[in-house]
């Protein structure tokens, strides 16, 4: 009798313990959640009547209620085009040669190394790095260039850690076989290692782009204007991207531009939503056709 | 009259047997004093054999006796180890296979491989079989679908996928998947074909498809097979190695190693006494 008592005291006080801390993590949880949905809503409730097509088609302006966020948006666009342009090839080109045919030296590892630790330096310090660089000493100007060049450099790291880790999921005996059949190194990667790698590089790429996207800092370092009422009319152009523009708005005392600000927030915070939706799609789709 | 036909008769069951056992015949694959080191680990150890044309050699022994790394110094897959290192020949029809100006891709297409797991691409099935005609530049429609269908014809594959050619590889069964690695190896219509326990992963029904297909392929193709399983040693072979530590123990004719056998650990391990 005494140590049914005492074995089902034991339970019920393991049980407690598991009951508390469940409900602890449960209201954690909950409360990032909160956290999140009144920022959600916040910004809804002062950008949403902001939003309309007047908003996304006009130039900023000194009147809050005629000011939009086009030159931002297309500025936006054209960065990340530009982004891509440099920072794809480099980072998987990169990925593939740390992976493929890089030896394993000390070397290797130091360059391993500093690519993971350059993926957690902050955004701001690429802007100083960008605005020395590319801004005086290649005398790129404040220009769309070198937006795109610093923010390639900010975005490179994290490109090659998912790109490699692409590369790496790839058996060996894939490389093996194909070896086997008389292919060369190069047509191994070409036709075997980025075909199957595609996948995991391409999510890789839109969550980098994702990060990209939403980056002020290093672009204000850069010193790209706030106040830009035309379009890019090529790469040496200024410019200015919508967290620059948003960041702007906020910066004013008045509260009708502070609601532009909430709007710009808004089409941000959408573009990014579809940047990951999209990652999360492609995962999926092609995950299950490669199990081995 | 009568006794000669006889004797003709005789004659004639005299030969068929012998004829293919008997090392007068063209060697394919000749090696000489053949010592193989991972860094300063040797792993073969003076190693002289001939391997004769359109037979079936089979490498048995223990884990890690050689067996594996002595096949695919066949095809120069070892290249690939950083500290791997070779001393001695490999002739290839009287060339040796490691000088300085052979093509390694050349001799891999002279010399196939099917591996342990089987590894199709990620990709069709047509796609597979086609994969070591492309990477050689044949672009040529009718030309790849005609060969594509030969191959998987010889790998007796042909009838279970016919129907679904652009299917993705990864959809077939084990044994299947082995059959498939099997037909895009002889799309490249190589000379010898390797095979490193090309059974050992699949069910007794999709072996013994395997094993008759080896039977088949030795009319056209020098194969030389390494087997953990000794009856399948017995069953497809002509010859028979028998490694032990980098060593080569015993070679010669399958049923008489595994009958009389001339060494003592060569019937330790045949009979099971270790392994």
């Amino acid at each position: 009798m005494t140590t049914i008592a005492l074995s089902s005291l034991g339970r019920t006080r393991r049980h407690w313990g598991e009951t508390i801390f469940k409900l602890c993590a449960i209201s954690l949880i909950t409360l990032a959640l909160l956290l999140l949905a009144a920022l959600l809503i916040n910004v809804t409730m002062d950008g949403l009547p902001r939003l309309s097509w007047q908003f996304l088609t006009s130039f900023p302006s000194r009147f809050a209620e005629k000011a939009g966020i086009y030159s931002a948006l297309v500025g936006s666009a054209y960065l990340m085009v530009l982004i891509g342009i440099f920072s794809i090839p480099l980072g998987i080109g990169a990925a593939i040669y740390l992976e493929e045919y890089a030896p394993n030296n000390r070397f290797t590892r130091f360059i391993e190394l500093n690519i993971a630790n350059l993926a957690g330096v902050p955004s701001v310090i690429y802007g100083i790095l960008g605005l020395e660089l590319f801004v005086r000493i290649a005398n790129f100007e404040r220009s769309l260039l070198s937006g795109a060049l610093t923010m390639s450099l900010l975005i490179l790291p994290v490109i090659i850690i998912a790109s490699r880790e692409a590369v790496k999921s790839i058996p060996g005996s894939i490389r093996e076989a194909a070896l086997a059949l008389g292919a060369t190194k190069s047509q191994i990667v070409f036709t075997q290692i980025i075909p199957i790698a595609f996948p995991g590089i391409l999510t890789g790429c839109i969550l980098a782009f994702s990060r990209a996207i939403g980056e002020a800092a290093p672009l204000i370092t850069l010193g790209a204007l706030t106040y830009i009422p035309f379009l890019p009319d090529g790469v040496f152009s200024p410019f200015t991207v919508l967290p620059i523009q948003a960041f702007n708005w906020v910066s004013r005392p008045q509260d009708s531009f502070h609601q532009n600000a909430a709007a710009a927030i808004l089409v941000l915070l959408i573009v990014l939503l579809l940047l990951n939706s999209a990652a999360i799609w492609l995962r999926y789709k092609f995950q299950r056709r490669f199990n081995w | 009259m009568k006794g000669y036909a006889y004797d003709l008769e005789q004659q004639q069951f005299e030969e068929t047997p012998l004829a293919p056992m008997t090392q007068t015949e063209k060697p394919k694959i000749t090696i000489k004093d053949l010592n193989f080191f991972y860094g300063e680990k040797q792993a073969l150890f003076n190693i002289n054999v001939q391997i004769p044309e359109r037979q079936v050699t089979a490498l048995i022994g223990p884990s890690g006796c050689g067996k594996s790394t002595f096949l695919r110094t066949l095809n120069r897959m070892n290249d690939l180890i950083d500290s791997a290192r070779l001393e001695g020949e490999i002739l290839l029809d009287g060339q040796d296979i490691y000088t300085r100006s052979v093509d390694i891709v050349a001799l891999r297409r002279r010399v196939g491989m099917v591996f342990q797991k089987s590894t199709p691409f990620p990709k069709t099935i047509f796609e597979n079989v086609a994969y070591g005609l492309k990477i050689r530049g044949l672009k040529d429609k009718a030309e790849l679908s005609q060969i594509v269908e030969k191959s998987l014809h010889r790998a007796n594959l042909w009838e279970e996928v016919k129907d679904r050619l652009n299917d993705n590889a990864l959809s077939l069964s084990g044994g299947q998947q082995q059959r498939l690695c099997i037909a895009r190896a002889l799309a490249i219509d190589p000379e010898v074909l390797l095979m490193d326990e090309p059974a050992s992963a699949l069910d007794p029904r999709s072996t013994q498809k395997v094993e008759e297909l080896i039977g088949e392929l030795k009319k056209n193709y020098t194969i030389v097979i390494v087997t953990h399983n000794m009856q399948q040693a017995g069953r497809v072979s002509d010859l028979t190695a028998f490694f032990y530590e980098g060593q080569l123990i015993e070679f010669g004719d399958t049923k008489k190693i595994f009958t009389k056998p001339t060494k003592k650990q060569t019937e330790d391990y045949i009979t099971g006494r270790f392994g």
